[in-house]
């Protein structure tokens, strides 16, 4: 323990810690803008210098450890003048167009402003003037607001080791930027948003389909039809400032039907017939000696991740659709089909908590009769937006349930949302396909959490089954190598390319408080705790749907529906460099 | 000939990344977008890091340059003598601004920190040859120079092309 | 020749796979050697140059001197001693660090004294072998000075007013050694100080005596080395690196090329010393790529270096092994901060990190690492050698030692100079220097470089030391040293200093990225025309930047992630601390007394010096001049963009300026 001074108050804190988080104990608190808890400091911004005595500048509490006897100041003359000038040269090379941003009033750089009252702009000049780049089809980049914080640049280099991009060109003109400024399309991006969850403006953003959705329920030709993630529901409410964690469901489909849904169902639906399909591909693929391990393939990011760069092992990816893009396609053939609808009017928006489905529903291969499956995807973040346009209470509205027959999921679709989820949910049932008994103990505790390779084997007529869980892209190099190298053990493996899984997916809100992934997970595993049917094989409504139309698992009319392909996304290069 | 440079490297050694880069440009006089790719891949970093390093270091160029590199000095020493009216007295003449190449891909201007010639400031160098104490009446006489060799040596590869 | 690796000692030779602990010694000291001394005697004063049979004709051959022709004068020797068919040996030396006077050539004929020649160039050659070579004389009219005995017409070099006030310990051997030459280095004394570390001190022993010095790191900010090398030997960790930064990039600095250049053994030997004394096994040598030719000769050190059982495994047969590298930096200003210079050699773009850690804890890779200066390094074999209380005795209370200057500008005599701490600037600008030529007034002396500041005729009496000259606004910096008459504008220096940081800074830190940008621009408004200021926005702006000036540069100093940034300020401080009334007089008169701001400058043709010649119409890029050809013509002010061209092309004097 180290015994120093804060704001003249005596403060214990333990050796090795920073000043911020000693000073976080006490009650104070520290501006920050580049800091990321749980990364080394990038002693980039300087928002959070403290005067500290006999020391001859300001120090950046977010880097500095704390000594004995240390005596710090944060709130001097000078630490205020200091601070405040940095938010003015940082505002003073920032578009002034706070009124017309994405992220009015959810911006640091507008909290920073109002808390240390800007009110002229000292410091007039230059300022920084780049293209928006609108190439993908999930995020939007705009450099011009762009405060070069770095956050981005670490998550996608340090946390999700993808490196799409980093900081270009030195000093005043530089940007954070793709190589040679060339689209996000055409990058290693792999679209998971995750940047955007750290972006403290509107640097970073989703590519917004609010207006096609919203033309889309103004037709009267179009059937419109919503669905939603099972991550959505455990997060939505932060939006309106409930609890981290509080199931939102009901009001959910509420508020939808209010925006002029036709129908309302749920992923969860599909997250369970996603289990029924590839529990019996995966055991397929062990009876019959097919490659293995298999690879979860519900996350689009982690699929986008695999196929750029280890597009040779596309062939371990689980040929299943993921669960949203399984109900569209059953949305537009067998509902259509039911309710007597031409597909083509049909039209699907999935409520997701990821940025990358927005690029998974404009993929070409999946579609029913060339019909996109899913015709528009919303981020948690849209769909507030939505509500808010619609003048919708989101806190005062009452509770719906989802419609039928495509709402019925059971617990093991709800826990889909969170790292190991899927994993969990499909052991559940290939158990049960397997010996033909339930599983007594479902709950896989080893599989859940946040540690970022979570193995487990599970002994199933006497064969060992090794399963691996990667929770956040940036730990799948490793196994993927392994694999390379013909040395894996694994049976299946679940990936998530958002650490903690589509609860910190890219298209949720947006803030930084601490354990919003904890609670998250919390919230989903609740749902599963307090439901009946906790495995998917008990789902009524997947055995009404594969009697009536499907057929069996892996039958004919699953493969041509359920199941799609891959495409090895490797970047030819020319050999080039010779003397 | 073709002798592979990454032959003298060792792979996924990320502190290659930037002895590679001064290689390459050693041999194409600039960075190609396709050797970058390659490096990045070769020493296991992200293309946009190795784009990051090619931007921030002001050795690296990813334009190719002209026959005669200009570089002017713009130390301390030059600018006190005055190299701030040689340098638009260079650009003057050749039309072009300092970091930029001449439409006929004759002369590229540079301007360097210091070339640590200070004695006879002020001092350009083009291509390896100093000029010191350099006023700017001298430079369209030191800029013909250059030119009437450049249109020397490509009258002589004419002449030997005729001959074949 | 024969070298010192073909010398039986007791009849054994010495290899880097046999290695002598003794070997150093036995090289200098024939006593050593039985049945061998004369010959070990003879090959020291053969190296030494102080006996010869072929008349020896040393040229400067660094950088600079090659920039001044050096590289013609000696191929125009080489063709002459063919074509008059006479022998002698030509020897590559470094530079003796007087520039103004560059190429020099000295000449030593058997028996003779050695004779510097100065501003020789190539038509120069001829007349120079014909005199001194043929008729055995001395060419009077270009003799600068003698390693002999001086007299009246050629005096001695240390009574020379450059050199004489000067202590030369960093730079003792530039300019007289062949740089190339390890058995030259040997007999010279060098690795003396290495054999002595290795055999007889322990590593502590060598950082106490480095600590007892007081030395200071020369590269500008003046940490005690004895500290930074302490901290690194309390360190337990498999491997430490050491890193010697040779990416001087202060513009108007070349002190660290010369030794590169002219002494790279020394610099060497200091590493390895300081590699024994915190127990590196791996060095790095950071080199500015823009330096090629002292990178050509530290690989042909280090190249030697090896084979002479000096680099590698099991040093002079002591147990202490140590690799070497260079690196070629590939041009940031900011490398020269440690951590950034860390991250350049770890293949990153050199951006500064947060300290501490300190590099001495937690350096390159993650391993404790040491980091000085080319010029640090080269103090230390002296240390060792002639101990830390010589070195404590040349200097002041604080600084101790001399510090290596690059003399420039606006300056009689200017080169690289080497004196001791405590010197006063007045008596280098004056007495070394020689004043300030054209008969112009002395204005003031930038030190420090861009972090530095200029300083004032009022303050030339300060002491140069770390503490002094940060007193009063400026810094040691790493030993530029530019000097201004009254031809040069100070808010024009603040504006190009000001610029040199902005397009250096790496861009991390906000204050630095952001805050200079804005010193920049409001910097640049102040000598702008009426004309210049576009509307009463920009004209307010002008005057409410120079309010609000004060307050920018003390949170850019105050919260500056790296030194780049902390003292990027200082410039535009000490400008308005000693010439605020020149800046007032741009912000108010619109008036540049030194004739440089171009905007607050008129162009006019004296129509009656005016010939009509139309050159200065050929040379206006704007088309501001009109005239009849052989009629006085005159400039369209509103068209004029100030460049000066016609001003420089007039023959006849006819373009004046106010």
């Amino acid at each position: 323990m180290v015994e120093l001074t804060i704001n003249n108050i005596k403060v214990k804190a333990e050796e090795g810690m920073t000043i911020l988080d000693a000073a976080k104990s006490v009650g104070i608190s520290i501006p920050t803008l580049c800091h990321i808890k749980d990364l080394i400091p990038s002693g980039a911004c300087r928002i959070c210098s403290v005067e500290v005595t006999g020391q001859r500048g300001l120090i950046p509490a977010c880097a500095y450890p704390i000594y004995e006897g240390m005596n710090v100041e944060t709130n001097s003359p000078r630490v205020r003048v200091a601070r405040k000038t940095i938010v003015e040269l940082l505002i003073e090379n920032h578009p002034q167009d706070c009124l017309i941003c994405v992220r009015n009033g959810n911006c640091e750089l507008q909290d920073l402003s109002e808390k240390y009252s800007i009110r002229e702009h000292r410091f007039k000049g230059e300022h920084k003037d780049h293209a928006v780049d609108i190439s993908s089809a999930s995020l939007e980049r705009d450099p011009a607001k762009c405060i070069l914080c770095g956050r981005c640049v670490r998550v996608c280099g340090e946390v999700q080791k993808v490196g799409a991009i980093d900081f270009i060109n030195r000093g005043f003109t530089s940007i954070v930027s793709t190589p040679y400024n060339k689209g996000l399309n055409v990058s290693d991006c792999i679209l998971c948003g995750q940047c955007i969850l750290v972006c403290p403006t509107a640097s970073l953003r989703e590519k917004s389909t609010l207006k096609t959705v919203s033309d889309a329920l103004n037709s009267r030709k179009k059937y419109t039809i919503a669905q939603i993630a099972p991550a959505v529901r455990a997060t939505l409410g932060e939006e309106y400032n409930l609890p981290l964690g509080t199931d939102v469901t009901g009001k959910l489909v509420t508020g939808l039907k209010r925006l002029g849904f036709k129908r309302v169902f749920d992923t969860n639906f599909a997250a369970d017939l996603t289990i029924m399909e590839e529990a019996h591909e995966l055991i397929k693929r062990i009876t019959n000696g097919e490659t293995l391990p298999m690879f979860t393939s519900c996350c689009p990011g982690w699929v986008k991740f695999l196929e750029q760069n280890y597009g040779d092992l596309i062939g371990h990816l689980s040929t299943c659709k993921s669960p949203h893009e399984m109900e569209g396609a059953l949305l537009k053939s067998y509902f259509a089909k039911k309710m007597g609808i031409d597909p083509h009017d049909v039209f699907v928006v999935s409520i997701m908590p990821c940025t990358v489905k927005k690029y998974e529903s404009a993929r070409p291969e999946l579609n029913v009769e060339n019909l996109s499956e899913v015709d528009a995807v919303l981020t948690t973040r849209e769909l507030v937006r939505f509500f808010n346009i619609a003048g919708i209470e989101f806190g005062d509205l009452g509770e719906s349930e989802f419609d039928n027959p495509l709402g019925e999921s059971t617990g093991a679709a709800a826990i889909f949302g969170t790292s190991g989820g899927v994993m969990e949910a499909a052991l559940r049932t290939a158990y049960y396909k397997l010996t033909n008994e339930h599983l007594a103990d479902i709950d896989f505790e080893a599989v859940r959490g946040l540690d970022g390779i979570k193995e487990t084997s599970l002994n199933i007529n006497n064969i060992d089954i090794n399963i691996a869980v990667v929770n956040g892209i940036g730990n799948a190099a490793p196994i993927l190598d392994e694999l390379r190298e013909g040395k894996s053990k694994y049976h299946f493996v679940e990936v998530m390319a958002c650490p903690g899984g589509c609860i910190n997916g890219g298209g949720q809100p947006i803030h930084q408080k601490t354990d919003k992934v904890i609670k998250r997970m919390k919230a989903l595993y609740e749902i599963d705790k307090k439901m009946v049917l906790r495995r998917s094989y008990e789902n009524e409504s997947i055995k009404k749907l594969y009697d009536e139309f499907l057929g069996e698992p892996g039958g004919h009319v699953s493969h041509e529906l359920l199941h799609t392909h891959y495409v090895d996304r490797r970047k030819v290069r020319k050999v080039v460099v010779k003397k | 000939m073709h002798e592979n440079i990454f032959d003298h490297y060792e792979k996924k050694d990320k502190s290659s990344l930037i002895p590679l880069l001064q290689e390459v440009q050693s041999i194409y006089g600039y960075l190609p977008e396709e050797a970058l790719s390659e490096i990045s891949e070769f020493v296991g970093l992200p293309l946009s890091r190795v784009y990051g390093v090619a931007t921030f270091y002001n050795q690296f160029r990813l334009t190719p340059l002209g026959k005669n590199v200009i570089r002017i000095c713009r130390g301390t020493a030059c600018h006190v003598k005055n190299s701030a009216n040689i340098l638009y007295s260079l650009e003057h003449e050749l039309g072009i601004l300092a970091g930029q190449t001449t439409r006929d891909k004759l002369f590229t201007i540079e301007t360097v920190a210091c070339i640590g010639a200070c004695s006879i400031a002020p001092v350009i160098n083009i291509n390896e040859e100093y000029y010191g104490r350099v006023t700017t009446k001298e430079i369209p006489k030191i800029i013909k120079k250059y030119r009437t060799e450049a249109e020397k040596s490509a009258n002589t590869e004419k002449a030997a092309e005729g001959v074949k | 020749m024969k070298s010192f690796l073909e010398i039986k000692f007791n009849g054994e030779l010495h290899s880097p796979e046999n290695p002598k602990e003794d070997f150093i010694a036995r090289c200098t000291n024939a006593k050593l050697n039985a049945g061998q001394e004369s010959e070990v005697v003879l090959l020291n004063k053969k190296l030494k140059y102080e006996v010869n049979e072929v008349p020896i004709i040393f040229i400067g051959m660094d950088t600079s001197a090659l920039a001044s022709g050096a590289g013609k004068v000696k191929a125009a020797f080489e063709k002459e001693l063919e074509a008059k068919n006479l022998e002698a040996v030509i020897v590559p030396t470094g530079g003796i660090g007087f520039g103004t006077l560059e190429p020099f050539v000295d000449i030593k004929l058997p028996n003779q004294d050695r004779i510097i020649y100065s501003q020789v160039n190539e038509k120069d050659v001829p007349k120079l072998v014909e005199s001194v070579l043929i008729n055995k004389e001395v060419y009077a009219k270009k003799a600068f000075a003698t390693y002999g005995k001086g007299s009246d017409t050629i005096p001695n070099i240390n009574d020379i007013p450059f050199f004489k006030p000067q202590i030369r310990v960093v730079l003792e051997n530039c300019g007289i050694i062949n740089p190339e030459s390890i058995d030259e280095y040997i007999a010279s004394g060098g690795f003396k100080a290495l054999d002595k570390a290795l055999r007889l001190m322990s590593p502590e022993e060598v950082v106490n005596e480095i600590v007892k010095s007081g030395l200071r790191g020369r590269g500008g900010g003046g940490f005690p080395t004895g500290k930074k090398w302490e901290l690194a030997l309390k360190q337990n960790a498999d491997t430490k690196y050491l890193v010697c930064n040779a990416d001087e990039g202060d513009p108007g600095a070349f002190m660290d090329r010369s030794v590169l250049e002219s002494d790279p053994f020394k610099l060497v030997e200091g590493m390895m010393i300081g590699a024994y004394a915190i127990g590196a096994s791996y060095g790095y040598i950071y080199c500015r790529a823009e330096y090629p030719l002292a990178i050509e000769r530290l690989q042909k050190t280090i190249q030697q270096c090896k084979q002479y059982g000096l680099l590698g495994k099991n040093i002079l047969n002591s147990g202490f092994n140590f690799e070497l590298k260079i690196k070629k930096g590939a041009g940031a200003f900011v490398c020269g901060e440690e951590t950034a210079l860390l991250a350049s050699i770890e293949g990153k773009r050199g951006m500064p990190k947060p300290r501490p850690p300190y590099p001495s804890v937690s350096g390159l890779w993650g391993k404790p690492t040491v980091i000085n200066n080319v010029e640090t390094f080269a103090n230390i074999s002296s240390i060792v050698n002639k101990g830390a209380e010589w070195f404590a005795s040349i200097g002041t209370e604080t600084s101790k030692g001399t510090k290596v200057f690059a003399l420039s500008g606006k300056i009689t005599n200017s080169g690289l100079v080497e004196v001791p701490m405590g010197i006063t600037l007045e008596e280098v600008v004056f007495n070394i220097g020689g004043g300030i030529p054209d008969n112009k007034k002395f204005k003031a002396v930038q030190i420090g470089g861009p972090s530095g500041g200029c300083l004032p005729e009022s303050v030339i009496k300060t002491q140069v030391d770390y503490e002094s000259l940060k007193g009063v606004g400026a810094m040691m910096g790493s030993g530029g040293f530019v000097v201004m008459d009254e031809e040069t504008c100070m808010v024009d220096i603040a504006k190009f200093f000001l610029t040199f940081i902005q397009t250096e800074s790496c861009g991390k830190c906000v204050p630095c990225r952001e805050g200079t940008k804005r010193m920049l621009e409001i910097i640049e408004r102040i000598p702008t025309s009426y004309k210049g200021t576009k509307n009463k926005v920009d004209e307010l702006q002008r005057f409410k930047g120079i309010i609000y000036l004060n307050r920018l540069s003390n949170v850019i100093r105050d919260t500056s992630l790296c030194g780049l940034g902390q003292s990027a300020p200082n410039p535009v401080l000490s400008g308005l601390q000693y010439f605020k009334e020149e800046y007032e007089e741009h912000l108010y008169e619109r008036k540049c007394r030194a004739g440089v701001c171009k905007d607050l400058l008129t162009y006019s043709i004296d129509n009656t010096l005016c010939s009509g010649c139309g050159v200065c119409v050929r040379k206006c890029a704007t088309e501001a001049i009109l005239g009849e050809k052989g009629q006085a013509h005159y400039i369209i002010q509103d068209k004029c963009i100030k460049c000066g061209m016609c001003f420089e092309a007039c023959r006849f004097d006819a373009v004046a300026v106010n």
